[in-house]
């Protein structure tokens, strides 16, 4: 094929299509960060108490704060194997933008991670006694939020990618940044469980997708640069 | 025009030989300012009407804390200075200024605390502006992590400096969405009544400390820059010349 014929469309979706077979062919590191989302919970009623309306009252908060965990945990992977057999050089030099790139990897880890975690978080629910209002907002606010979490992670997984043991580190730089969206999602669903208006919050999630979508590509980019060429 | 001279800042040779007499000079005036504002807040300043004696922490607290956030940004800015003029110097400010800003992000939380105790009846509030020091403090600590965890330096420096500048973005807002947080989620039962209505008596010696805190930190920083200088440059003639004598 000549250089020409080089199509943003064609580019995209041949990435695309080889993240999600690769995916594909790693199903225990996809089941992994669902199976950590859903273990964790019987901590709460172990560790604290069974009781109805404490728990009711913690839901919220909780389920964010796993999501957020979960998401964490599935980070360190979302540039390492690219990064250990040259893929990640070979993306470099390519003639499509890097931030391209790293937005497809974005999509693909946020549907296979923030998304099945969004179809997951109603189980949760049940179990810690969610008040039934706030289902729908619970997914909304996740279904926004987990995708702020994959790009803004995105950025922390670029920069350690070359560390041999990252995780730890990624962790602990990402997690002050995502403090603005563990406030506006977990507001959203605690103002649906007390029927207060919830569409504020909501909103400002959105805002905060849109300011993550256009800066943390980049950003992440820039990272991923520095990881490769050091 | 002649850029010559600004070239040279970027060296660590000429930076280190010029600053010889200027840590002196820093030094001096940031320990003689503290003393004099230290001794004046906490003996001479009137007792407050409510708080007592116990509010003359605010001659340590105020200041650290508004200097460790200034510190965030002389960190993040000399690490885009480093990534986008590659000089040398740039890395060293940054990454000396990362401990000095968290010592002080820590100084500004434990007089807060140990203040809280007396007058909230407790250590620890979640306050807003509380809430948004400890976020910064794990702010600087990531970056410190971040920079142990590579062994190659230049690499270490280049990450560091990206995430200080990603986290410059955030840090507006982070603050303001943990002031909304907080004002949604707490009545506004504790606010710092003596600080809008502070009597001039109380206000002279907390003006000095801003200065002396200030320089302070330039004292501090230029030292440490100096030990980074001397670390990274310790294989070159000119450092082994120093050391020998």
């Amino acid at each position: 094929m000549s250089l020409e014929s080089y199509s943003l469309r064609y580019a995209l979706s041949v990435s695309l299509k080889r993240e999600l077979l690769l995916a594909a062919r790693q199903k225990s590191e996809l089941f992994n960060p669902l199976l950590f989302f859903l273990v964790v919970v019987i901590f709460i009623p172990l560790g604290i108490t069974p009781d109805k309306i404490f728990l009711a009252k913690l839901a919220p908060g909780m389920i964010w704060v796993f999501a957020l965990l979960a998401t964490l945990l599935s980070l360190e992977s979302l540039f390492k194997a690219d990064f250990e057999d040259g893929s990640l050089e070979q993306m470099l030099v390519s003639p499509l933008s890097l931030s391209w790139i790293v937005g497809v990897k974005v999509f693909c880890h946020w549907l296979l991670t923030g998304v099945p975690l969004t179809l997951l978080a109603p189980v949760l629910g049940i179990m810690l006694f969610l008040p039934a209002d706030a289902y729908i907002g619970l997914m909304i606010s996740l279904f926004i939020g987990t995708a702020c979490l994959s790009l803004i992670g995105a950025i922390g997984a670029a920069l350690t990618v070359s560390l041999r043991r990252g995780g730890l580190v990624l962790s602990l730089i990402v997690m002050p940044l995502y403090v603005p969206i563990l406030i506006f999602g977990a507001d959203t669903v605690n103002n649906l469980a007390q029927g207060l208006p919830y569409i504020f919050s909501l909103l400002i999630l959105g805002v905060f997708f849109f300011l993550a979508l256009l800066g943390a590509p980049f950003a992440s980019a820039g990272a991923l640069r520095i990881s490769v060429t050091a | 025009m002649n850029w010559q001279w600004l070239h040279r800042f970027g060296s660590p040779k000429w930076f280190y030989e010029k600053t010889h007499l200027w840590v002196w000079g820093l030094g001096v005036l940031a320990c003689g300012l503290i003393f004099v504002g230290a001794v004046w807040g906490l003996a001479f300043a009137p007792a407050d009407a409510k708080q007592g004696n116990s509010y003359r922490i605010i001659y340590i607290h105020v200041p650290s804390a508004i200097v460790s956030m200034a510190g965030y940004y002389v960190m993040a800015i000399a690490g885009a200075i480093g990534l986008i003029w590659r000089t040398k110097l740039s890395f060293i400010v940054m990454r000396s200024a990362a401990p000095i800003g968290a010592l002080l992000t820590f100084a500004a939380l434990f007089t807060g605390a140990v203040w809280g105790k007396p007058t909230w009846g407790t250590f620890w509030v979640w306050d807003a502006r509380i809430t948004s020091m400890l976020i910064l403090l794990f702010l600087y600590l990531g970056i410190i992590a971040l920079q142990g965890a590579f062994q190659n330096q230049d690499a270490a420096d280049r990450s560091a400096a990206w995430l200080a500048i990603v986290g410059m973005v955030n840090v507006p807002i982070i603050y303001k969405s943990v002031e909304w947080w907080n004002t949604l989620h707490q009545p506004a039962t504790i606010k710092f009544t003596q600080k809008s209505t502070i009597d001039p008596s109380m206000l002279y010696p907390l003006i000095i400390m801003f200065f002396a805190f200030y320089l302070f930190y330039f004292w501090s920083l230029l030292r440490a820059v100096r030990v980074e200088i001397l670390r990274r440059e310790l294989k070159t003639q000119w450092v082994s010349d120093i050391l020998k004598g």
